[in-house]
């Protein structure tokens, strides 16, 4: 981290030989863990994050119930061993709690809990290498982990970060980026509809780069959701597959 | 709930009366196993392993540390376990639960003891060593984490990066070679139910069983063990399920 800040745009181009609009590389997997009732694999970069779904399934403490609705948890952690620097603590900390809140506040806006009042239904999300923008992979994993469980939702929700770097505005940072650019903003989206349902932002934007920004969010959603589809198409049009986890060799 | 437990115990008591195993295996035999190595590449070293249904991956990680007072010219070995939540419908979140201490103890011990890794190499100047942590995630659970945890530990230390330390800083995008390993660990987890004994129990097996037992073999040697569950076993099942151990071990160390 105490490194100068690298030179981020090159010959209009990022340091990775992306455009401002590419995203990295993404591939969904669903269906890979045995117990969870639903699970997935995004690998989104050099991200790995898995995604395991439980429920609808008794509430527990009880009075943590609602007669209403099934109760929504969510949860996001980091492996010690998921960053390229020194080891990490196990377990949650400040920074994953307030992730797991906005996490959960999303997918209770598109799950139809009203069908299952005095149930709980977990998701867990595993961030098992970290390579920038864990939170938006972990949100398009946990809602293709959701599918697979069969939790029936409004829509399949879909995340992407924006930003500034150098000066304009890019989607999908990686890591250097992420640590040197000047704004970022991860949103997660209903792509049926548009909604927004989860909304961060740090650093400096202009009323214009916003705009543009938004837009660009939009437009990285819209193939990120294409890929959680075919995932689950992949999956489900024909046998099921024996569930499987399969991690990347390459870096 | 318990009335299931209780049933299902029924169940595999029956099937075992004729010899038999729900899914059909011999006594000793394995589930299949297969291992991918460099499964995470931004840790040192690292492993995935299926054992059946279950999978486990392992992390391995170096820090520059200060060395224990009555180890001042030794590395660390540090081994932590997560049963993360996704994994079974049994693990919930929060601290530590005795289960997994137990595990992360227990294949720490096959390595350490084993004295595959040279901790006396992790030192670096007069108060400074190198830590090496291994993480165990069992992401999946069908019984038996404990052999599957150790092969995957044992396979990401067999392809850990040694990071280029200067100054006492880890310089972690190079790597002066691999980790130096004097031989394997592996160990072989036998599930006893009533006086039946099988190897790598299934997770209906381990519900339903009174004992089990992990050892944990180098070369010609038994460098750790460990019983658990309120079940007891005698003289005699111990020495057995030490030879049949040494047999499966060979089996074992050729996987990675």
């Amino acid at each position: 981290m105490a490194k100068e800040k690298p030179q981020l745009i090159i010959d209009g181009k990022r340091a990775d030989g992306r455009s401002m609009e590419d995203l990295r590389p993404i591939k969904i997997t669903a269906h890979v863990l045995n117990e969870a009732q639903g699970s997935a694999l995004v690998e989104w970069g050099n991200n790995k994050i898995l995604a395991g779904v439980y429920g609808p399934r008794e509430c527990i403490p009880r009075h943590d119930a609602s007669p209403y609705r099934a109760v929504v948890r969510c949860r996001y952690t980091m492996a010690p061993f998921c960053s390229l620097e020194e080891h990490g603590r196990s377990g949650p900390n400040r920074r994953s709690h307030e992730l797991s809140k906005v996490i959960r506040e999303a997918f209770e806006n598109v799950i139809i809990s009203e069908a299952y009042p005095r149930t709980q239904i977990d998701i867990y999300m595993e961030v098992l290498q970290s390579d920038g923008g864990t939170r938006c992979a972990a949100i398009t994993a946990a809602a293709v982990a959701l599918a697979d469980a069969g939790i029936p939702m409004k829509d399949l929700v879909c995340a992407v970060a924006v930003g500034k770097i150098d000066g304009q505005v890019a989607v999908d940072f990686s890591k250097d980026e992420d640590n040197y650019g000047e704004s970022d903003m991860p949103i997660a989206i209903a792509p049926r509809n548009g909604d927004v349902l989860l909304f961060q932002m740090d650093g400096n934007l202009t009323r214009e780069e916003l705009s543009n920004a938004l837009e660009m969010a939009y437009r990285a959603c819209a193939k990120v959701s294409a890929l959680q589809a075919a995932a689950l198409k992949a999956v489900y049009d024909g046998p099921k597959p024996q569930a499987s986890l399969v991690l990347g060799n390459k870096q | 709930m318990e009335i299931i437990k209780e049933l299902k115990k029924d169940a595999l008591k029956r099937i075992l009366l004729q010899g038999k195993r729900q899914d059909g295996r011999h006594m000793y035999d394995y589930r299949p196993i297969s291992i991918q190595k460099n499964a995470i590449p931004n840790a040192e070293g690292s492993a995935l392993c299926h054992l059946g249904n279950t999978q486990v991956i392992a992390g391995v990680k170096f820090d520059v540390a200060t060395p224990f007072s009555d180890r001042p010219t030794e590395g660390i070995l540090s081994t932590g376990c997560e049963l993360v939540p996704l994994a079974s419908d049994s693990f919930e979140p929060g601290p530590p639960s005795p289960e997994s201490i137990e595990l992360a103890r227990v294949v720490d011990r096959g390595i350490r003891s084993s004295g595959c890794l040279d901790l006396k190499s992790f030192f670096l100047e007069e108060g400074k060593v190198l830590a090496l942590y291994i993480d165990l995630y069992v992401v999946d659970y069908d019984g038996n984490f404990f052999d599957a945890a150790s092969l995957a530990a044992m396979a990401a230390l067999t392809c850990t990066r040694m990071p280029k330390v200067e100054e006492q800083k880890i310089i972690r995008t190079e790597s002066t070679g691999t980790l130096a390993l004097n031989g394997k660990a592996v160990t072989c987890t036998f599930a006893k139910v009533d006086d039946h004994k099988l190897l790598d129990p299934s997770v209906d097996e381990e519900r339903g069983m009174d004992g089990r037992l992990t050892i944990a073999t180098t070369g010609g040697n038994v460098c750790a063990m460990q019983k658990g569950g309120w079940g007891a076993f005698t003289k005699k099942d111990i020495l057995e399920l030490v030879d049949i151990s040494f047999e499966r071990s060979k089996e074992l160390c050729s996987l990675f």
